[in-house]
């Protein structure tokens, strides 16, 4: 029996009937067609699909979407505001931290929150903070740096 | 060559503003009016016949369109053909059905398909189709699957053998019968083991056929799609002008999107009896077990050399698991792209080689990063380290003793390639500077510290890039050309388009392209589009692999836009009233030799080519040029990397603490593009080193068929990566460039296995088979210790 | 990877979700998180015919200090154990274990509850717990009970609980102070995360003689254990490494030592000896 249920998208407001069982990347994904959010495994290892949820960075191929009835979410469509791209995209952009691409949007989610728990991260806070999130692209080093930018723009201080 | 500061500037890259938005689609996020969803059942025994298939409960399921099986697609669907048939090798090519029909042969292998109008319908009616089977006994060993009583996968290849391929070179049997005399041969067996590609992107594919037209049009991720094509036409029979191959964006490939799978002539098929716009899209489970493996190379090797470390000849065996059937590249993969490179960078004169390609009942194995090259680099990187510390020599010293000197490229080399350019010893002193090679052996002297113990690995590498004069493709037996297309399009507002064969998927090459068009013409780099992936926009191409994209497809490009300019020009001095000859172009403009003033620039040039008012006689309208780039040799990067690890002699655990790599591809285009490429390029050679294998038990069942089981590696397992570089312009290729997106994985496996064999030292323990795992490296040091108790001396 | 369908409700108080246990009986699963469960579904090697998700009861996300206990709510997640200032100051070791689960996303989203009735015994709590002597309070239809957490772990994914109840809170003693060290070490596997060897280590010290050992290990045996062998050989010792090294050597005695594809039997339970030893080494430095 399908459910009532009601999200925060990015600042719109859906709902939506779902099956219990449909999981919220699916509900992202294909009922609300936002694709910028990925799928790449099925064992809550890859963090391709983290979303932020009321704020928190959360993988969303391990929620249903009835989980997140009533919840504010924040897709990577939603990092830039008015066209203007997030200080995260703006350090993943010029610090080269992505190559397919595949992995990015997931990284720059659980970045977000890295960067709200360590403004100043170290180099080991960055790498461990990133323990859910995979990409087979980078070799993460590149990763790392864009990250180190973003935090130098989100404080405001001059980036190398 | 390059005449501009742009070429070799570290821009920022020009795909990236839709993949940091979640603007870019890739071939999941499409939605197709009518579009219904794929369910592949897959056999979860390695080996069993199939006695009986019931689609009744599936059928009736609801949400569900149709339920097809392999004998619905036979007689409509040819089998999946291989495409690289290795000559002198008794190849064998047994049929590969696209679903099975009355036998699985791996875990995985496909054996019905189920439409619905949703995944979850499709997920579901999936669970309700009935197959019997009846298990037959499984062989996973490739070693074990050619003796005799095996279990037999295909009746045209007998013992399992799909090929017996041999290599020879100089007189190996002098060599070691010298070696014999007064220096020294050294024996070892290798495993490189098998490994999932992993690429984050798990497969997809849609397909529509409109049957009004007899048009198929299928949006793949694929690294070739022209290959794509091509191959879709033979299994379906569609012709090939009927068929539009569109590679969206593509998540990563590492080669596993290379071959043309089962599957996509399954939706293919699919898309066609149904009429409706079929999607299927690969879960991660699926991906491990259906899309393809890397390596699995089981290898006997020994060398001979003289006392001084004068490397004679090479002599071995290897026996190559190919998995349940052959994959796109599978026979020319541990063959030509493998024995052909085993000398490495050495003089070494002398070869003797032997590869038995193996049916097992397991996932096929094809080209996984690097493809065969990593292979060879790690039998010849570890031999070396083998026979230095035989010789108590230092591994630095034995390598620049037998290192190709310069004065002798190009080199012919006893397996028959001709190296094309090389410097090999700067590379391996600047890694050596940049390690602080000296002090830590200094360090190192001092004995482990808290039980850990320090190793410092050498890597010094050559690859094969540029894949290559179709000429020698057509001679090895691949079955196509390795030549590559671009058209430079100017319009009449003065941008480009520049459309390219290659099918770029994370390697930047939007950027690096357009940096090769803005440097011959002067353009900005906004100012030009690069266009890749679907067939129907580029007349053909051979794909992106082998480290060819920027080497074969970057030269054709320059070509065609050096053809632009060419053609420009003439405009130009027409417009400008004076001779050809008489001009210069420089950032964009020709201007009149000793007056400068006297000026047109491209873009006005353009327009007139456009406007055609007045042209000079004999040119015609328009300005754009193609150029079909074949190259007359392949490339041959080469480098040092230089690993240091800690190893905890409690745990057997390996801490990676510094990592240089010093690589030279030739002309850099971009720098912060090349670092890239080296750094995921060593943390995928790490990963085998240390973390990955794809593991079988005895009966074919996946063991590692998870992320959750299999180690993909992660950003704290590693240390910050130093790259340094030097730059040998590779003499044959247009723009000088050599190729750089396997040189990571290629140089990094056996620098840092070198490394922890260098931490084992003082224990005895001279090799341990990959991956580096704890309790290899403790059972290593264990067995040792009991037997004698440690130097405390490295 | 989709979940075979399912009845699906909210309850939105403990009562209500018993309720729905008592109706459905086997039939029904709880989730919380759903960090444990809803992997095990999409693999479908769950196919509950009935959720029911506790993750909207109010009032189970609480951690407070009432003398020398902590009580923490079933539905307190990782991150808010480890974020938690009165764990950090009364009650380290667990803040430190919860800090190396998983990562970031799966501690923002799992809970305690929900990982000490999943019973997978290479979590990370377990250990922790043991070595705590904790509580798991489960409330059932006919109220409240206090199950030890000697006797909380049955076996490997079974725990004490009825399937009629609930944990709702667990209960740890404050143990930080003078003379009183703990330390978790954790060898992750390289895939999962999920500890091979992890070891939970709370000691007494006085007079530079250990008082009182209490080690909890989990990722060894098909249940987290406490290391009594160990502890025993530590009792009135000064805690010097010789000392240390020889009572962590009978770390896997009397366990069922698992083997997997990772760790064979013999070198987990090496490892857990060598573990131990460092996790022990570690809390002394720390008792002061």
């Amino acid at each position: 029996m399908k459910r009532a249920i009601s999200v925060t998208v990015n600042g719109t407001k859906y709902s939506n009937e779902v099956e219990p069982r449909l999981l919220l990347v699916h509900y992202i994904r294909d009922t609300l067609g936002l694709t910028g959010t990925h799928v790449g495994c099925d064992t809550s290892n890859c963090g391709a699909c983290t979303i932020m949820m009321n704020g928190r960075a959360v993988k969303a191929c391990t929620l249903l979407a009835v989980q997140a009835d009533g919840a504010q979410l924040q897709t990577v469509e939603g990092l830039a505001t008015n066209g203007d791209l997030h200080p995260i995209q703006q350090g993943f952009w010029e610090e080269h931290g992505l190559q397919c691409g595949f992995c990015t949007p997931g990284m720059m989610m659980a970045a977000l929150e890295l960067l709200r728990r360590h403004p100043d991260p170290s180099e080991t806070q960055i790498r461990e903070g990133l323990e859910g999130n995979l990409c087979r692209c980078t070799g993460y080093q590149h990763i790392v740096n864009s990250i180190q930018n973003a935090a130098g723009k989100l404080r405001g201080t001059p980036v190398r | 060559m390059a005449v501009s500061k742009i070429f070799g500037a570290s821009i920022r890259r020009r795909e990236d503003p839709r993949l940091i938005t979640g603007q870019a689609t890739y071939t999941d996020d499409l939605r197709l009016p009518g579009m219904v969803h794929a369910c592949i059942v897959r056999s979860p025994h390695a080996h069993a016949r199939i006695t009986r298939i019931d689609t009744n409960a599936a059928r009736r399921h609801p949400g569900v369109v149709a339920v097809f099986t392999g004998a619905d697609l036979q007689g409509k669907i040819n089998p999946i053909p291989t495409a690289w048939l290795i000559p002198n090798s008794d190849l064998k090519t047994p049929p590969h059905p696209a679903l099975a029909v009355d036998r699985v042969r791996y875990t995985g292998d496909g054996v019905a398909v189920v439409l619905a109008e949703d995944p979850y319908a499709a997920r579901d009616a999936a669970s309700l189709v009935q197959v019997d089977y009846e298990p037959l006994p499984a062989i996973v060993n490739q070693e074990q699957a050619v003796g005799s009583g095996a279990p037999q996968l295909h009746a045209e290849a007998p013992n399992n053998v799909a090929f017996t391929w041999k290599l020879a070179g100089g007189d190996a049997k002098a060599a070691f019968a010298e070696a014999e005399r007064g220096g020294v041969v050294v024996r070892q067996r290798f495993v490189n083991q098998r490994l999932i590609p992993n690429a984050m992107e798990t497969r997809s594919v849609v397909a529509k056929y409109a049957s009004s037209a007899g048009d198929l049009t299928v949006w793949y991720t694929t690294q070739n799609p022209h290959i794509a094509r091509f191959l879709m036409s033979v299994v379906t029979g569609i012709p090939e002008h009927k068929i539009r191959v569109v590679a969206p964006e593509v998540g990563g490939g590492f080669g596993s999107k290379i071959p043309f799978y089962a599957d996509e002539a399954v939706v293919a098929f699919c898309a066609r009896a149904t009429g409706r716009p079929v999607k299927w899209t690969e879960d991660r489970r699926e991906n491990y077990t259906a899309t393809i493996h890397g390596r699995d190379h089981i290898t006997d090797l020994e060398i001979a050399a003289r006392r001084d470390g004068t490397l004679l000849g090479l002599r071995g065996k290897t026996w190559a698991n190919l998995g349940a059937y052959l994959s796109t590249a599978a026979p020319g993969v541990p063959t030509i792209l493998h024995g052909l490179m085993l000398t490495g960078c050495y003089t070494i004169p002398n070869v003797e080689y032997e590869v038995v390609g193996v049916f097992t009942n397991t996932t096929p194995v094809d080209a996984y990063r690097g493809a065969g090259r990593p292979e060879a680099t790690y039998l010849i990187e570890r031999m070396v380290d083998l026979v230095a510390g035989r010789l108590r020599l230092e591994p630095a010293e034995v390598r620049r003793k037998n290192f190709i000197r310069p004065d002798q490229f190009p080199y012919a080399t006893a397996e028959g390639l001709s190296y094309d350019s090389g410097n090999y010893v700067p590379a391996l002193e600047r890694a050596l500077e940049l390690i602080e090679y000296k002090r830590l052996r200094e360090v190192q002297q001092q004995g482990p510290k808290d039980g850990r113990y320090l190793g410092i690995g050498l890597s010094t590498y050559v690859e094969i890039c540029g894949l290559g004069p179709s000429a020698v493709a057509g001679a090895v037996g691949f079955q196509g050309g390795l030549w590559e297309s671009a058209t430079v399009r100017m319009h009449p507002t003065g941008k480009a388009t520049v459309y390219t064969g290659t099918s770029p998927h994370g390697q930047g090459e939007e950027t690096t392209f357009a940096q090769i068009v803005s440097d011959q013409l002067g353009l900005p780099v906004e100012d030009i589009e690069v266009v890749h992936g679907d067939t129907g926009a580029i007349s053909m191409g051979w794909g992106t692999y082998g480290s060819r994209t920027t080497v074969v497809g970057g030269a054709a490009i320059a070509i065609a836009a050096q053809r632009v300019r060419d053609k420009a020009a003439k405009i130009a001095a027409h417009m400008l009233e004076v001779a050809e000859g008489d001009l210069t172009f420089d950032q964009g403009r020709f201007s009149v030799r000793g007056s400068p003033d006297r000026a047109k620039t491209i873009q006005e040039v353009t327009l007139q080519a456009y406007l055609a008012w007045s042209l000079p006689a004999g040119v015609e309208p328009s300005l754009e040029a193609s150029a079909y780039y074949d190259p007359t040799n392949f490339t041959f990067p080469f480098g040092t990397h230089a690993a240091v690890v800690k190893v905890d002699a409690d745990t057997g655990q390996v801490e990676l603490r510094r990592y240089v790599a010093v690589d030279d591809c030739g002309r850099v285009i971009n720098p912060l593009i090349v670092d890239g490429q080296v750094h995921g390029g060593i943390v995928q050679g790490v990963a085998q080193a240390l973390h990955e294998a794809a593991t079988y038990n005895a009966d074919g069942q996946l063991l590692t068929g998870s992320m959750a089981d299999y180690a993909v590696p992660r950003a704290r397992m590693f240390p910050r990566f130093v790259t340094g570089r030097t730059e040998t312009p590779s003499p044959h290729n247009p723009i000088g460039v050599k190729g750089v997106g396997e040189t990571g994985t290629i140089a990094s496996t056996p620098a840092v296995v070198n490394a922890v064999m260098d931490a084992l030292r003082s224990f005895g323990v001279t090799h341990i088979d990959m991956p580096l795992t704890p309790e290899r490296i403790w059972t290593a040091i264990h067995n040792k210790s009991d037997k004698k108790a440690p130097e405390v001396k490295a | 990877m989709i979940p075979a369908p399912f009845e699906y409700h909210a309850p939105s108080t403990v009562k209500e979700a018993i309720g729905l246990l008592e109706r459905h009986g086997d039939d029904a699963k709880l989730l919380a998180g759903g960090h444990s469960l809803l992997p095990i579904m999409k693999f479908r090697l769950a196919q509950p015919k009935v959720v029911v998700d506790i993750g909207r009861i109010a009032g189970l996300d609480k951690i407070e200090a009432k003398g020398s206990t902590i009580t923490i709510g079933a539905l307190v997640t990782h991150d808010a154990v480890e974020q938690s200032d009165v764990l950090q100051k009364q009650c380290p070791l667990l803040p430190e274990t919860a800090s190396v689960i998983g990562d970031m996303q799966v501690r923002n989203r799992g809970t305690l509850g929900g990982s000490l009735a999943h019973a997978d015994p290479a979590a990370d709590y377990p250990g922790a717990i043991l070595a705590l002597e904790a509580e798991i309070v489960a409330t059932g239809p006919k109220g409240n009970r206090t199950i030890p957490a000697k006797d909380f772990f049955v076996e490997m994914l079974t725990t004490a609980l009825q399937p009629t109840e609930i944990i709702t809170e667990v209960r740890v003693p404050a143990i930080a102070g003078k003379g009183i060290g703990s330390a978790y070490l954790k060898h992750p596997h390289p895939a999962s995360g999920y500890a091979v060897v992890g070891v939970a280590v709370v000691l007494q010290v006085s007079g530079g003689k250990c008082q009182k050992a209490a080690i909890g290990i989990n990722g060894v045996a098909g249940k987290a254990y406490r290391a009594s062998a160990v502890e025993k050989a530590l009792v009135g010792k000064a805690l010097d490494e010789k000392t240390v090294a020889d009572a962590a050597a009978h770390a896997a005695d009397g366990a069922d030592v698992q083997a997997d594809l990772y760790a064979s039997s013999e070198f987990r339970a090496h490892l857990a000896s060598v573990y131990t030893k460092r996790a022990i080494l570690k809390a002394a430095s720390r008792a002061g």
